[in-house]
């Protein structure tokens, strides 16, 4: 640019800006939710089904030994609960990821990247939308699931709180990393099948860690890595009021390390450009 | 009340730079802008100017490069090479300043479908951090100029192609931009329409000294007033006042103009269906 002279325009934003544009994003995407009763009844019906029937089921096949948080022995229904919290949420991030694809191919998604305020920004506000969207789904779960008796600490409905704020930003972000690389939504079910079931399956949120060692110490060290696991651990001590410091430290890095790479492929001189000129038109 | 009749402009309540200011500083500069997607140039070292308070057509071809071009200025695309200035901000280094002062309504539809007709325009003002109370005002303000204030509350998939197109616009001037760039507005839609959202735009430009550039493949949009940039594969092959562009290429309208410029033809006053 080789003008000398700008026309002068008040640099940089103010906090009430950003505080306006991020009520704006969530506020937009809590509407898009209600709307969409289906997704919610369904986002609902996932966990109720594991809960009512799988649980149910396997109660008496699985037993379970006294391990943290837990003082005295539990019933499976119990066990899992924190784990489907955390599926609701793995099925919230995937979801919302789908809506950004959605929104990129219908042409939405310029809508928001070409607000003046920051990408990183803007993309992080979409990120605390799905997950503020996702609060409200597992704390309806909760109540539903404390008429079938799984009644954590009073106190642990609000510690369980930040966990849930953290897992549901590693696992929004981590879909906003994938649909950066998804071209087209048809791909998008497919690519879902390869890391919501993997991701879900392989990890503590149906069964306890030491009892996947005794069946498969492969599959053992493969739910360990998984980030998944922390997920349900963090969110399994926080509804007790307990920290799990391992766990804490792995979502809050995986949180960091795809919010980083979600951001750096939307960056348009990186992620989009690669994809061919907008609207399929040159 | 006709679309027509409701298609004012309304009282002036953009911030418009002082004239002399205006005047100083292009309102849109491209400088040997080039752009590529892997081996494939879609844009060649293109340059051209947009005034303040003009309105300049981008003539192409599907495919000349006008899409491209938007994406750039509106960093959707990161710049590759060249330089992209609105009001003299450089959209690389300084987007946020250089953004504030754009409006833009792309080719494809961008609205949201399942909100209604006020939520959009709510929704586009947060994004440019203005409060919600004076969201209302100001989208009530151009519902009105609009002929949609009787819809505010009706969801967006409802309206007629024409009415979207409408509320597009509308959205665009929410933040009061100095620059609007529209590409391919009045694609698929009826002449009356059309018609009025040409003229609405044109008034915009006389009315509110907003600078306009107008990207089309339509001859019979573009007034001999007008500036006139001319892209065909890439390259800008033309530029200035219509007269000029036509007495240049030696043609005795824009149509032949166009022909002679890049060797192509076209029935019926447009470059493609």
């Amino acid at each position: 640019m080789t003008s000398a002279t700008t026309t002068p325009i008040r640099s940089g934003f103010s906090l009430a800006e950003y505080l306006t544009c991020l009520n704006g994003i969530v506020w937009r995407e809590a509407l898009r939710f209600l709307h969409q009763r289906e997704r919610f009844i369904s986002a609902l019906v996932r966990p109720l089904v594991w809960l009512f029937i799988f649980a149910a089921g396997f109660r008496q096949v699985l037993g379970l030994s006294i391990i943290p948080p837990y003082e005295t022995y539990i019933l499976y229904e119990v066990y899992i609960a924190p784990g489907l919290m955390a599926m609701i949420q793995l099925f919230n991030g995937m979801q919302s990821s789908l809506s950004m694809v959605y929104d990129r191919e219908m042409g939405n998604m310029r809508t928001l990247l070409v607000s003046p305020l920051p990408r990183w920004f803007l993309l992080s506000c979409k990120l605390l939308a799905g997950t503020a969207v996702s609060l409200l789904q597992v704390y309806a779960f909760l109540l539903i699931a404390w008429f079938w008796d799984i009644v954590p600490p009073p106190a642990g409905y609000l510690t369980v709180l930040p966990a849930l704020v953290l897992s549901g930003l590693m696992l929004g972000a981590l879909g906003m990393l994938i649909s950066s690389g998804i071209k087209q939504l048809e791909n998008f079910a497919g690519v879902m099948n390869f890391v919501i079931f993997p991701m879900f399956f392989a990890s503590s949120a149906l069964y306890p860690l030491w009892r996947i060692l005794e069946g498969s110490p492969m599959l053992y060290y493969v739910c360990v890595f998984n980030p998944f696991t922390h997920a349900v651990e963090l969110i399994r001590f926080a509804l007790y009021g307990q920290i799990n410091w391992t766990s804490l430290a792995v979502v809050g890095g995986c949180t960091i390390a795809f919010m980083v790479g979600a951001i750096y492929a939307y960056d348009p001189s990186r992620g989009l450009i690669r994809r061919g000129p907008a609207g399929g038109e040159a | 009340m006709t679309a027509t009749d409701a298609f004012s402009t309304g009282p002036n309540t953009q911030d418009i730079p002082p004239r002399h200011e205006a005047a100083a500083i292009p309102a849109l500069s491209i400088d040997g802008v080039s752009h590529s997607y892997g081996t494939r140039q879609a844009l060649i070292g293109i340059g051209f100017s947009v005034a303040p308070a003009s309105f300049t057509a981008l003539l192409g071809l599907n495919g000349a490069g006008k899409s491209t071009l938007f994406s750039l200025i509106t960093r959707l695309f990161g710049i590759q090479r060249g330089h992209i200035g609105i009001f003299g901000h450089d959209v690389a280094r300084a987007p946020g300043e250089a953004l504030r002062l754009l409006g833009v309504v792309f080719q494809p539809r961008t609205l949201d479908l399942d909100l209604s007709v006020t939520q959009n325009l709510l929704y586009h003002a947060a994004l440019h951090g203005i409060a919600r109370r004076d969201a209302r005002a100001r989208s009530g303000e151009v519902l009105a100029r609009i002929g949609l204030a009787d819809r505010t509350g009706s969801k967006v998939r409802d309206l007629s192609g024409g009415q979207m197109r409408r509320l597009e616009i509308a959205r665009a001037l929410l933040h009061r931009p100095r620059l609007l760039l529209l590409d391919e507005a009045t694609v698929g839609l009826d002449v009356k329409a059309r018609a009025d959202i040409l003229n609405h735009v044109r008034r915009l430009v006389t009315e509110q000294g907003i600078s306009v550039l107008w990207a089309t493949h339509l001859f019979d949009e573009i007034d001999s007033s007008d500036d006139l940039v001319v892209l065909h594969q890439g390259r800008v092959l033309a530029q200035g006042k219509v007269a000029q562009v036509i007495a240049a290429a030696g043609g005795s309208d824009i149509n032949t103009a166009f022909m002679r410029l890049t060797g192509s033809s076209a029935p019926g006053g447009s470059l493609a269906s």
